[in-house]
């Protein structure tokens, strides 16, 4: 019963040979993958192989069927690997990521841009700046700030080396 | 005290003048300021159309980052458990500038009619008032209901900061709302919106939804963070379709306004020339019989 089931899934043009392991590759889910920022749009329920996130509990890669999952993101790099093969860097500030059951995927940062253009010295001046900053301040909330501008400023010189 | 009130101020009948319906001068005085109005309504349109298209512009990204947002909600279904959500919150987004049709009170019925929904079954209502025509419209009747007012909304296009700058203060409010709905005008075409309703839910209905079950693992804090970012998210939706919804709809309403203006102008023209005409023919005829003018 499976199997007439994936054959009729299958497109007609294939043989009527019963092969399991066709049919994963031939009607499985696509992943649609959605990724933007409010002022951007990059992808729109596009297909694509594998997307690497960097969320508060590590990185991860998503494929298509990946179990469902709410993740919050950290600044870091997203890496979506396309169809064809390439792959394309973004660096993200903050978001969320949700996998669903029928394998779509929200990217939503907050601020994304190409890696191509950041600039590696003006990351690097805004850490040490932020870095020198942290020990003269000691309100808390001010803390947290310079702690968050730390952190991106790492991460976009981390992406950048 | 003037030497002049003992004097006989001669009020003249004048009958020819009062006669008509209005003097030469009324209607002089009418036809400049209808004038005056169409230009000032001609170029409220130009800039409304200007602004409506940079806002058309913005929103395309802004609707898949919107509808990204709400993708988790639509596709785990969840929904508020009828008879313990208690207390709700209403965000009610608009701006602070009128001259634009129905929007203000299309946002402002549509929070009535839910607060008296709400009120009538025994629940809590709170009310966030996005733009300070909704408070106008509203803090009479409902002011008791109404919890945050924001002001300087519709001057420039609404940004993410904006959005969450508004969700921070609800969230530090200490209202612990159980279900909430955020009410806004929907941007459909040039000519057409409409109101529309999405709900937000509270941590706890998306952590016991059965839905959320085949979500991998999630830990309270993740999921309140994802819940918070969500909120400035919808929240930043619903202010770009606001915003889009606006600047057509005064688009449309200055648009009338011109179009009343000149129909106005084509009618006071001709009643004036009539009456030029008339005043002139009373004068001819007046000397001619001889009567003593003034």
């Amino acid at each position: 019963m499976m199997a007439a089931r994936f054959l009729r899934r299958s497109l007609p043009a294939l043989r009527q040979t019963r092969c399991y392991a066709e049919a994963a590759a031939a009607g499985g889910p696509q992943m649609s993958f959605t990724f933007a920022s409010p002022t951007t749009v990059f992808f729109k329920e596009a297909s694509v192989k594998q997307v690497d996130v960097p969320t508060l509990t590590g990185a991860f890669g998503i494929l298509p069927a990946h179990v469902p999952t709410l993740q919050v993101l950290r600044p870091g790099v997203v890496t979506i690997f396309s169809d064809d093969g390439s792959a394309a860097k973004y660096f993200v500030s903050s978001g969320s990521v949700t996998v669903n059951a029928d394998s779509s995927v929200q990217l939503l940062a907050e601020e994304a841009v190409p890696l191509d253009q950041l600039d590696i010295a003006a990351a690097r001046a805004n850490l040490e700046k932020a870095q020198s900053e942290m020990a003269g301040v000691s309100d808390e909330a001010l803390k947290a700030e310079v702690q968050i501008s730390i952190d991106a400023n790492e991460a976009i010189v981390k992406a950048l080396e | 005290m003037f030497a002049r009130t003992s004097a006989l101020v001669f009020a003249p009948q004048c009958g020819g003048q009062v006669r008509n319906m209005a003097t030469l001068k009324d209607i002089t005085i009418r036809l400049k300021s209808i004038k005056n109005i169409q230009k000032i309504t001609k170029s409220m349109k130009m800039v409304a159309a200007a602004k409506y298209a940079r806002a058309e512009r913005q929103l395309k990204p802004a609707r898949v980052y919107g509808n990204g947002a709400l993708a988790l909600y639509e596709k785990a279904e969840i929904t508020a458990p009828e008879d313990k959500a208690a207390k709700h919150v209403i965000i009610g987004v608009s701006s602070d500038r009128g001259l634009c049709g129905a929007i203000h009170s299309n946002v402002a019925k549509a929070i009535k009619a839910q607060i008296a929904e709400l009120t009538g079954s025994g629940k809590e209502v709170m009310v966030v008032n996005v733009g300070d025509k909704l408070r106008g419209i509203l803090h009479r009747t409902h002011g008791k209901h109404i919890m945050l007012n924001c002001k300087e909304m519709g001057r420039k296009p609404p940004t993410f900061s904006d959005a969450s700058i508004i969700a921070t203060e609800l969230l530090n409010s200490g209202y612990e709302f159980d279900q909430g709905s955020i009410i806004f005008n929907r941007f459909r075409s040039v000519i057409s919106y409409r109101t529309e309703k999405k709900p937000l839910f509270s941590n706890e209905t998306v952590a016991n939804s059965e839905g959320m079950g085949i979500y991998d693992d999630i830990d309270a804090d993740v999921l309140r963070n994802y819940q918070e970012f969500a909120l400035v998210n919808i929240l930043f939706f619903g202010m770009k379709e606001s915003t889009t919804s606006e600047q057509s709809a005064r688009m449309t309403a200055m648009d009338s306004a011109s179009k009343n203006a000149s129909e106005m102008i084509d009618k006071l023209t001709l009643t004036f020339n009539r009456t030029r005409q008339a005043v002139i023919t009373k004068e001819l005829i007046e000397i001619i019989s001889g009567a003593a003018a003034l």
